[in-house]
């Protein structure tokens, strides 16, 4: 319905409430916090300005633009992982499975670890991966290594493992929705004409796909790089995250305008992340109606 | 019987290997859960309800969960009625701003939580709040919005709008044609969205780290915990955690199927 005189009253009812949530407890603190960002410190206090010290800050001193170079290797890393991971996966539930109920029941179980536990699932890595950890006991117990080995646990690749454990639902989930929406007489087509399996993927299949591609590549890159559980648990002296930084800004170094400018920036990636995730995807988006 | 080329036979062991990576570590989880050692390491030691009692005798642990349970069930109350009523709006009427006003909304759900957490933390201190599990209801409660509007507006999208029209034309007051055409249409997805809101926020971490004060949710209690070491204690309540969220999860998945594809 389009506003009018008379449709008015019952709009505002509605959308009253959600309005005034959205601008009181979305859009004032976001704002608050962008501009906390320009603020200065003077310890332990901080005062109102308008300045860009705390960027200048940020890109000019290499202990922050190493942490945040390697925040942006560690989310691509696990973004690379779960598509890896995810693709096959998704297309084996879609093409490969021929039972709808058998298809529903692993879709199922792949979704439902997104949402339990997320602190748990990380957690479950550090009792794996840890010196007198599952992992090397195993080994240990089965004569593979002749003592617990410590390279397991503390450094990025268990930080990448574990994000990607996390993560990979949050791939399959797009992928699934376009594969399964891929029309099967577009497949039969293909094949009808002669194309063999492996170029129908390619030609047919796959350039169909990219939009899950890119809606789950967003997803898994922008909540990984947020992420400071991870380089808590199972990180080592070089895990740390930008997501750490920022728990140090409003914790032991108490500098709020600094850590809001960094928040900021964060959110700055998020939004050009999704403004691009959502061109690229009505740019590939093929009419299959 | 289908003949499976040798990529194809990759990508099924690879996704095979997927589903076993995504249990795996949650069976090891449950698995030390039971046994009767410190350490949680091969061969196991016996079986034992040790680390369970242990949990059940923290004081701390409880109020923790406690409290946790308390800060899901008012969050998840404050987010369905806000996001019910954001996403009717939203599906019905035409109005500037829309687009922006569905994109603020649905930002939590692709923003890191950490981000939401620092612009409340900001906002709280400017207006004099302090920190506290009220300020961690509120802040649950704005991050879980986006779950909400999502899936009810795409249970609505669904629902055959001449429904709506019907029933005003045969005399019915908006009011009566909510509760007796649009409610029972989105039911399940309104459920299905509480269930799934209340299992996040139970589980929370990065908005209520910033949020709370000396009261602390069952979450952040075992992160404090742990960065001071491992006990088995916490493979018990996780496990605990796990399998009841794992039931809320299923129901809620199920609930926000869509019929027709069952």
């Amino acid at each position: 319905m389009t506003l009018t005189r008379r449709t008015f009253p019952g709009f505002a009812a509605l959308f009253s409430a959600p309005l005034a949530w959205v601008l009181l407890l979305m859009v004032v603190p976001y704002a608050i916090m962008v501009s906390v960002g320009f603020w200065t410190r003077q310890f332990p206090l901080f005062h109102p300005d308008f300045q860009f010290g705390n960027y200048a800050q940020i890109f000019a001193d290499p202990q922050y633009t190493t942490v945040i170079l390697r925040t942006l290797k560690i989310a691509a890393l696990v973004t690379v992982c779960a598509l890896l991971l995810g693709y096959p996966l998704a297309y084996f539930l879609v093409f490969t499975v021929r039972s709808p109920r058998l298809r529903n029941l692993l879709y199922m179980s792949v979704i439902v670890p997104l949402w339990v536990s997320y602190l748990l699932r990380a957690y479950t890595w550090k009792i794996i991966l840890g010196t007198d950890g599952a992992l090397n006991s195993l080994l240990v117990s089965t004569g593979i290594v002749s003592a617990p080995l410590d390279v397991f646990l503390y450094n990025q690749t268990a930080m990448v493992v574990t994000l990607v454990y996390i993560f990979v639902p949050f791939m399959v989930m797009p992928l699934f929705t376009v594969l399964d929406n891929i029309p099967r007489r577009l497949v039969e087509a293909s094949e009808d004409l002669g194309v063999g399996p492996f170029m129908t993927f390619w030609k047919v299949i796959f350039p169909l796909s990219l939009g899950g591609v890119v809606a789950g590549a967003t997803m898994t890159f922008c909540l990984s790089f947020g992420d400071f559980v991870a380089p808590v648990l199972v990180g080592g002296p070089d895990g740390i995250m930008v997501a750490n930084l920022l728990q140090t800004q409003f914790g032991a170094a108490l500098n709020w305008p600094l850590g809001s400018a960094l928040a900021t920036l964060v959110l700055a990636l998020v939004l050009i992340l999704l403004q691009l995730s959502s061109r690229l995807d009505r740019a590939g988006r093929v009419d299959l109606s | 019987m289908l003949r499976l080329r040798w990529w194809q036979k990759g990508m099924v062991g690879v996704s095979l290997g997927v589903l076993a990576f995504l249990y795996l570590p949650i069976v090891i989880l449950v698995m030390f859960s039971f046994n009767d050692s410190k350490v949680t390491s091969f061969p196991l030691a016996g079986f034992t309800l040790h680390w369970y009692e242990a949990f059940l005798a923290n004081g701390q642990m409880l109020r923790a969960l406690g409290n946790s349970l308390w800060v899901a069930l008012f969050a998840t109350t404050l987010a369905v009625l806000i996001g019910v009523t954001a996403a009717l709006a939203l599906d019905r009427y035409e109005f500037p701003g829309k687009r922006l006003f569905q994109n603020v909304i649905l930002l939590p759900l692709s923003l890191p939580g950490i981000v939401t957490g620092i612009a409340m933390l900001n906002f709280y201190k400017q207006i004099g709040i302090p920190q506290s599990l009220t300020a961690v209801v509120i802040g649950h409660a704005t991050a879980l919005l986006g779950v909400v509007v999502s899936q009810v507006m795409a249970r609505l999208s669904k629902v055959n709008r001449r429904q709506f029209e019907a029933s005003a034309d045969l005399g019915a007051t908006p009011f009566e044609t909510f509760r007796r055409v649009t409610l029972p249409a989105i039911r399940s997805s309104i459920v299905g969205s509480a269930l799934l809101c209340f299992t996040l926020s139970f589980d929370e971490i990065p908005v209520t780290y910033f949020l709370t004060g000396r009261e602390v949710t069952l979450p952040i209690y075992i992160y404090s915990t742990l960065r001071r070491g491992i006990t088995p204690e916490i493979n018990a309540i996780g496990t605990v955690i796990v399998a009841v969220s794992f039931v809320l999860i299923v129901l809620s998945v199920t609930l926000l199927r869509d019929r027709h594809q069952s």
